[in-house]
Formats: C-alpha cells, structure tokens, sequence
C-alpha cells in the first residue's frame, strides 16, 4: 500500500511481533549484521565494531533494520542494558527471527515494564526501508513508513 | 511449571522459555543434562537485577551447571584495572550464580573439564565458542543459547524443541573446500582460525561442511576453527568431514540433501582473511602478546613450554595466557606455573584479557594474538591494534619484543 501526500509517500506493511510494542523513530538500515557485545557501546548506543560499514553510527533511539545478529551469545545483554539506559534501539526490525535480540528485549519488558518491539518482516517489506524512513510501529507488529526522499522515486 | 508449583523463580524462567519457545516456532519442550551460563559477566545493572531476582525468589539450578568467564580474576585480583563499585557489582552477579547452585568453574571451554557432555546429549550451552564445540566436536546438541535464557534452561531443565537440537536442522546446506591442501599433515595453527574467520562470513545461517581438513586436526585446532566462526558470524555447528563425529563422509554430512553453496578455500582467499584479522602489521612496534582465547588447554600449556625451550619473555613485553583454574590447579601441581612466571608469562583466569581492563599498554598500542576471535574483538574493546599469528610466532615476538612473523608458506604458493 502507498500514498502519498505533500510529496512524501507513506506505505504499511505487517510483520510477525516477536517482541509486541510500538514505537516511533527514524530508521538505520543496517548494510550487514550486528553483534551488540563487541559491536556496539551500551553507554551510548555508537557502533564500535571497526570493520562495520557504519561504524560509528548510534543505534539510540532509532528503528534499528537488520538481517539479523551476529556472534557473541552475550548480545542479549548488552542490547538490555543499552534498552535500560536509554541508549537502545527504538524498535528492532529483522528478517531472521533472532533469539539473542529477542531474549534481550523480553528481559527489559519483565524487569522494566517498557515494550522495545522487535518485529520480523517479510522479505520484500525489509528490503524496501531505507536509512532516514519516518517508521511508526503499532503494538500488533504493523508499519506504517514515510521516505522523506520520495521526490527522487520515478 | 508457568503456574508457580517448582517457585516464583523458575516459574519466571518458565515465562522467557515459554516465549522463546514461541520464537522459533517450537512445538514441546525437551528436558537437557546440562547447562552452561554465560550471564555471569558483567555487562551492567539490568544483568544484575535478573540475576538477584531469580535468587533472592528461591532460584536452584535443576542440573549439573558450569559458569562461563567473569570480568574478575579471583585468583589474581590486581591484574583486573576495574573501578571499585563496577568490580563489586561484578562480584555480586558472579556470586548470585553459584548461589543458584551453579559450579564456580568461571571459564569459556567447559569441554576442557574433566567431566564433559557425550554425543547425544542435550544441552543449553551459552558462549559462541563452546556451543559451536559441543555441536561439532563433540556431537553433543544446543542450540545458540545466550545471556538470561541460559540460566533459565538451568532452573527449569527445558529447552524448546527446535533447531540443532533436532536431526534436520543439523545437516550441512554448505560446502568449504581445501582441495589445494591434499592432505597435508602439517598444517600450520594460523589456518584454522584463517579458515574458521571465512566460514563465519561466508556461511550465514547454513550449516557449513568443511572437506580437505586434516585427518588428524586437533581438538586445540578445531576450537580455534570453531570459535573464530561463531565471532565472523554466527556458525553453532559445522562438520569437518572425516575429523568430527558426525561426518564420516561428506554424504552423512550433508544428510542425503544438496549444499546450496559450495567455497573454494583458495589460498589467496586465506592470505585476505590474514589482512582482514591483522589491523597493522606491527612495523610500528610491539607493546603485548595474549593467547588463550578460548581458555588454554593443558596440551596448548605443553606446546608453549616446548616453544618457549627455556627462553624469557622480553622486558618491554606484556605477555598473557588465559586459561581456567581447573586447568591452573593442574599446572600448578606440574611446577608449569611457576616455570612460565618465571619467564615472565602472566596467567589470568576466571575472565579473558578482551573483556575487562588486563592489558597495561595504552591504546593504539600493537597486541599479538593467536586467536582469529581475540583478534576480531578487541580492536573495539580495547582500541588496539593486532597482528594475528600462530602461537609459535607469537612466542618468538613476545620473546624477541617485536613482531615476528612466520605466514605459513602454504600461502605463499
């Protein structure tokens, strides 16, 4: 589905929840995938791993878009502390369901109340989100994603 | 179990079994012999408070469960350069597991014990590097458990019955080929975690297939092959045909089925794996040497004593070897611990020198590693700079104080 309106388009789509809750951000794709533990600073969200592609960039804060993970079974704790503190992701959208992340996500529901969604997409849904989407996610793993660079789409 | 008759622990453990189980799409639980835990290393408070939580609520582990590496060394305590309120919150989680019943083993190679898991058994194994052993080398089944759903295997003894836990998903989808080696019987250390870095990047979430390996590769080998795949991606099994225990062929590997992708390990892809694990090539000096990562084995002790032949580590020089106490305590009885003090060697245990403050050199500096996962990591951990090597290179650097190396000369051809 797409329309737009004051040149911008906006499309949905719909994703199996594996972690349910909303959020609102701008999106990060990833080019490959990520291991939070050694990958990225809990601190303040930057992304440490040197030979990372986007090395540098901070996940706080944005809807984070990945394969999937990547590495260290410890991923699942440096993504809950990093959610605890503030400087996580806002939702995490994947392609292969990926147990680290989710376990990470689940823990910081239990102890903190708070819902970071993680949420796996389709194929051709995953491949259309671009770095600098306006995504809005709704608790029951639907999208709703406005490209700010539509004027350029043929 | 979810309703509360074992304890409020495990029936919150229950809740993130339950739900994971849903993940991967699970149909039943399946009861494990063994557990291995990962969540004892500090990352922070949230690790902490999930770990009291379940102990202060009555948490007991329901079987025999071993402890991964901890960001403290007990043994040694001044060699960890912690803050004193983030070592005692360290200390505290550490101790919040063996109050739950879990044996204070504190190392990464828990297949080094003397007590290990058999082919067939079903486990929940946290740490990439033991669970990528367990499954390949010792035919034992986990799935690619980490930090929380490990300790909640352990308290209620069920895992969700799914991925390598089951026959289907445990067949190689693709084939790594080192035609070129031929059989070679002395193939130098540094390959395997050059070949082990490749199937990482190149697997994804196959399960990948290895042809060519020596017969005779070691256990010391295949757990430098195994761990440097789980860090360059997240390989939890592969087979090394005709070497591990359920791959007598490449048929029985693959499972009747067809690879979906065959790789050529040629040796100029390995010579790229080289500069893809090297930040520097160490021209501009050489600060500190750290092996054992994963944790040394008693048989890797041997080969460092012959290596060294009686030589001492140079004074410029910060030397390391990782291991785990219950492998210190055997050395201790063979005088090896204090023969390679006296050489100028340091000794951690209980933690690894890529996960807590070890090293003296400042950042920047030029670390030699033997380990393709230490030389994945620490660039970002420890803002150094590696050079990777074989461990007899990095001997001969630690000993001459500055880098020596010695690329095989199967990769200059």
């Amino acid at each position: 589905m797409a329309e737009r309106s004051n040149g911008r388009a906006t499309w949905t789509a719909s994703g199996r929840p594996l972690v349910a809750g909303s959020a609102r951000g701008i999106a990060l794709v990833l080019d490959e995938p990520l291991s939070f533990w050694g990958g990225v600073d809990p601190g303040s969200g930057a992304i440490i791993d040197r030979r990372h592609p986007q090395a540098g960039d901070s996940v706080a804060g944005r809807i984070l878009v990945l394969t999937a993970g990547r590495g260290s079974s410890s991923s699942s704790s440096v993504l809950a502390e990093a959610l605890h503190a503030g400087t996580g992701p806002a939702a995490i959208l994947l392609l292969e369901p990926d147990e680290i992340i989710v376990v990470g996500a689940l823990v910081v529901e239990m102890l903190d109340g708070r819902a970071t969604p993680v949420i796996q997409l389709d194929a051709r849904d995953h491949r259309r989100l671009r770095t600098g989407d306006e995504v809005v996610v709704d608790g029951h793993g639907r999208l709703a994603v406005t490209s700010p660079s539509a004027g350029s789409a043929p | 179990m979810l309703a509360g008759e074992r304890g409020e622990a495990v029936s919150l453990a229950m809740r993130l079994i339950v739900a994971l189980a849903g993940v991967v799409k699970a149909d039943r639980l399946i009861g494990i012999s063994a557990a291995h835990i990962d969540s004892c290393l500090y990352h922070g408070p949230v690790g902490v408070a999930f770990a009291e939580r379940l102990a202060a609520a009555g948490g007991r582990v329901s079987v025999p469960t071993t402890l991964n590496v901890s960001a403290l060394d007990l043994l040694h305590p001044d060699l960890v350069n912690l803050d004193p309120p983030t070592r005692q919150a360290a200390r505290r989680l550490m101790d919040a597991y063996v109050a739950m019943g879990c044996q204070p083993t504190w190392t990464c190679a828990p297949y080094q014990l003397p007590d290990r898991p058999a082919r067939g058994d079903q486990l929940a194994w946290a740490e990439s590097n033991a669970i990528v052993f367990a499954n390949s080398v010792l035919g034992a089944r986990t799935a690619r458990y980490g930090d929380f759903v490990d300790i909640c295997a352990a308290l209620t003894g069920r895992v969700p019955d799914a991925g390598l836990h089951r026959d289907e998903h445990r067949r190689a989808r693709i084939v790594f080929r080192l035609d070129w080696l031929g059989g070679h019987h002395a193939v130098p250390d540094e390959l395997y975690g050059l070949i082990g870095h490749i199937v990482g990047q190149e697997s994804g979430p196959l399960v990948p297939a290895i042809v060519g390996l020596p017969l005779d590769a070691t256990e010391d080998q295949l757990k430098a092959l195994g761990a440097a795949a789980a860090s360059s991606g997240s390989v939890a099994l592969f087979h090394a045909v005709g070497v591990t225990p359920e791959a007598p062929t490449l048929e029985a590997a693959l499972g009747g089925g067809r690879p979906a992708r065959e790789v050529d390990l040629t040796p100029a892809r390995l010579r790229r794996a080289w500069d893809e694990l090297s930040t520097t090539d160490g021209r501009r000096g050489l600060a500190a040497v750290s092996v054992g990562t994963p944790h040394f084995s008693l048989s890797e002790f041997e080969r460092l004593e012959r290596l060294l032949d009686g030589r001492a580590i140079h004074p410029a020089i910060e030397m390391y070897v990782s291991t785990g106490r219950d492998t210190l305590a055997r050395l201790d009885r063979s005088g090896c611990t204090e023969r390679l003090q006296r050489a100028g060697i340091r000794l951690v245990v209980d933690t690894c020198t890529y996960i807590t403050p070890i090293l003296r050199a400042p950042r920047g500096s030029t670390v030699m590693t033997d380990s393709a996962k230490w030389a994945w990591y620490a660039p970002g951990n420890l803002a150094v700079e590696v050079v990777y090597g074989s461990l007899e290179a990095c001997v001969n650097s630690a000993v001459a104080g500055r880098v020596v190396r010695d690329r095989s000369g199967l990769l200059d051809g």
